[in-house]
């Protein structure tokens, strides 16, 4: 008897070879599965993108911001309600598209970018963020940008131009050799800057266009599923933004703008959803679908307020874009699923960082003070 | 003896089928997390197979209360006895905790408990950042606890199975062991 029988407790009558081997069984099994376990979390692809090291380029191109948002870090919450017509229920069953629901909405409108405190510029890509507050919890949550097309296809894509984009301190903008080392690997992209270089800047939040950019399925009653991408379209004409606007010293002109429209009146946009078609890219975001394709105006959102950035308002919604209602599904877009690991990433840091108050503050609307 | 030497039906298929589940649960979380591509497919799965093992989890000490698991081998030394008593209740805590921390979380950071189609869960926290940041933490920490729970159990009973052969592992057997006779 060994002192392996010992230790084990093995019956005297097993061979030293025989429990050797039984021993070396069992550690081989328990290590292949606290390996397995290593691989499935990723540590032994120490090079692959994680949503982790996509948040961490975020603070690292802009520096730290503890309890903002790593990217449209500047924002202004605002609130109002949908008002379905009926005819997106041909398409979803999800109930915000049923004739004369109205479904509570708040919302967040921001600038892209991982700057809180940045001044508001033109060129800066302005997005709204919509949370659609369903009966029985169901709730669904969607980021839009003022885009034609959104600037990459895929988050690899995204990682690599963050930091090819990142502002160099000396010019106040990106090195335009690394840009165009990105869009020598990324013609998609090259191809996408071009149409986003070239569309039309409003003079405000109010009278943008807001698109979600990636597409979806919406799934109907008796479950045919149809791709669609959404547009919010505003009631009001938009206006080319003036050089006199830009010239303002007001560094929150735009959010400000918005805020003093809201005091005045209600802004509306109609929801317009557009059918693909066969063959219209649903995993390249990249690529513009077909203008001919069908149109169908849902309903109406209408804003009535909004609240600077506090606890418990927008602040604190995560605008994950897969919190969907039963009815809209995801497509095959990689974006989405990458950017709902990222969001939560995000979230969970700056959920646990003490918080400074948004540069868009109370006094917002005060206009053009020099 | 009158004592059955054996688990009962019931505890014998809870214990496989959410042996199965939380090692799959385990690895759909720490592969979700690191993922950027499969993290919303994961993330699907991985809230309705946890409100699965939360209810089989209450199922399953419902059934060990009405029917006492066989006694342990009599020559076991005391410290592996106290061994497997503090890992049991350290299992059957983890089983219900990490559904419930998951639930609290999503609940703290004002996330739907969206489980499948139309089925969302009521929130069992009120709002709060914070609260969210905390029990997000203590979900990774208890997952990791739990793995390694995991492990030290499948050892112990692989123990009991292929060296001891006192019986241990063939009271869980899904199969019936003639003799606690070597069974792998």
């Amino acid at each position: 008897m060994t002192l392996l029988h010992r230790l084990t407790g093995a019956p005297p009558g097993m061979t030293p070879r025989a429990l050797i081997l039984r021993v070396c069984a069992i550690g081989a099994l328990l290590a292949g599965t606290a390996g397995a376990f290593a691989a499935a979390g990723g540590w032994l692809s120490p090079t692959a993108l994680t949503p982790a090291r996509v948040v961490d380029r975020f603070e690292q191109v802009n520096g730290p911001h503890p309890g903002f948002r790593r990217n449209h870090a500047k924002g202004l919450c605002v609130a109002g309600e949908f008002a379905g017509n009926g005819a997106g229920a041909a398409l979803s069953k999800a109930g915000v598209f049923a004739a004369g629901r109205v479904t509570p909405v708040e919302g967040r409108f921001a600038l892209a970018g991982g700057q809180p405190y940045a001044a508001d510029a033109a060129a800066t890509v302005r997005s709204l963020a919509l949370r659609f507050r369903l009966p029985d919890r169901e709730e669904w949550r969607t980021g839009m940008n003022a885009l034609p097309v959104f600037p990459v296809r895929t988050p690899e894509a995204f990682y690599e131009q963050l930091l090819a984009g990142k502002l160099d301190p000396a010019t106040g903008k990106p090195d335009p050799e690394r840009m165009k080392a990105f869009f020598a690997v990324h013609p998609e992209s090259a191809k996408a800057a071009g149409l986003i270089k070239a569309r039309p800047i409003t003079a405000g939040f109010a009278d943008s266009t807001f698109r979600s950019l990636n597409a979806f399925r919406f799934v109907a009653a008796d479950g045919r599923a149809t791709p669609v991408r959404w547009a919010l379209v505003p009631e009001r004409p938009a206006v080319p933004e003036t050089a006199a606007q830009t010239a303002r010293t007001d560094k929150n002109y735009l959010f400000d703008d918005l805020a003093a429209q809201l005091r005045q009146a209600p802004l509306r946009w109609r929801l317009v959803v557009t059918v693909g078609g066969a063959g219209d890219a649903t995993a390249d975001a990249t690529l513009p679908w077909p203008a001919d394709r069908e149109s169908l105006d849902v309903g109406t959102l209408t804003l009535t307020g909004a609240t600077p950035e506090e606890a418990g308002n927008c602040r604190d919604v995560n605008f994950d874009p897969l919190v969907l209602p039963d009815g809209i599904a995801p497509s095959d877009d990689p974006l989405l699923s990458a950017r709902s690991a990222a969001y939560a990433r995000s979230f969970t840091r700056r959920a646990g960082e003490a918080t400074r108050p948004s540069a868009v503050t109370a006094t917002a609307g005060q206009g053009d003070t020099p | 003896m009158t004592q059955s030497t054996r688990f009962n039906g019931p505890a014998r298929l809870l214990h496989w089928s959410m042996a199965a589940l939380i090692l799959a649960m385990l690895f759909i979380g720490v592969a979700m997390v690191a993922s950027l591509a499969d993290y919303g497919t994961l993330v699907a799965l991985h809230r309705p197979l946890g409100l699965l093992i939360l209810i089989l989890a209450v199922l399953r000490l419902a059934n060990r209360w009405r029917r006492p698991p066989p006694p342990l081998p009599a020559d076991l030394p005391p410290w592996q006895r106290r061994a497997a008593h503090a890992s049991h209740i350290a299992l059957y805590g983890l089983m219900l905790a990490m559904p419930l921390v998951g639930w609290a979380m999503l609940s703290a950071g004002r996330i739907p408990v969206a489980v499948a189609g139309p089925l969302v869960l009521p929130p069992i926290l009120p709002q709060s950042p914070m609260l969210y940041a905390w029990l997000r933490e203590l979900h990774t920490v208890l997952a990791y606890g739990l793995f390694g729970l995991v492990l030290a159990h499948l050892g112990a009973a692989l123990l009991h199975g292929l060296i001891r052969r006192d019986g241990v592992f063939a009271s869980m057997a899904p199969w019936r062991v003639r003799r606690p006779a070597g069974n792998l």
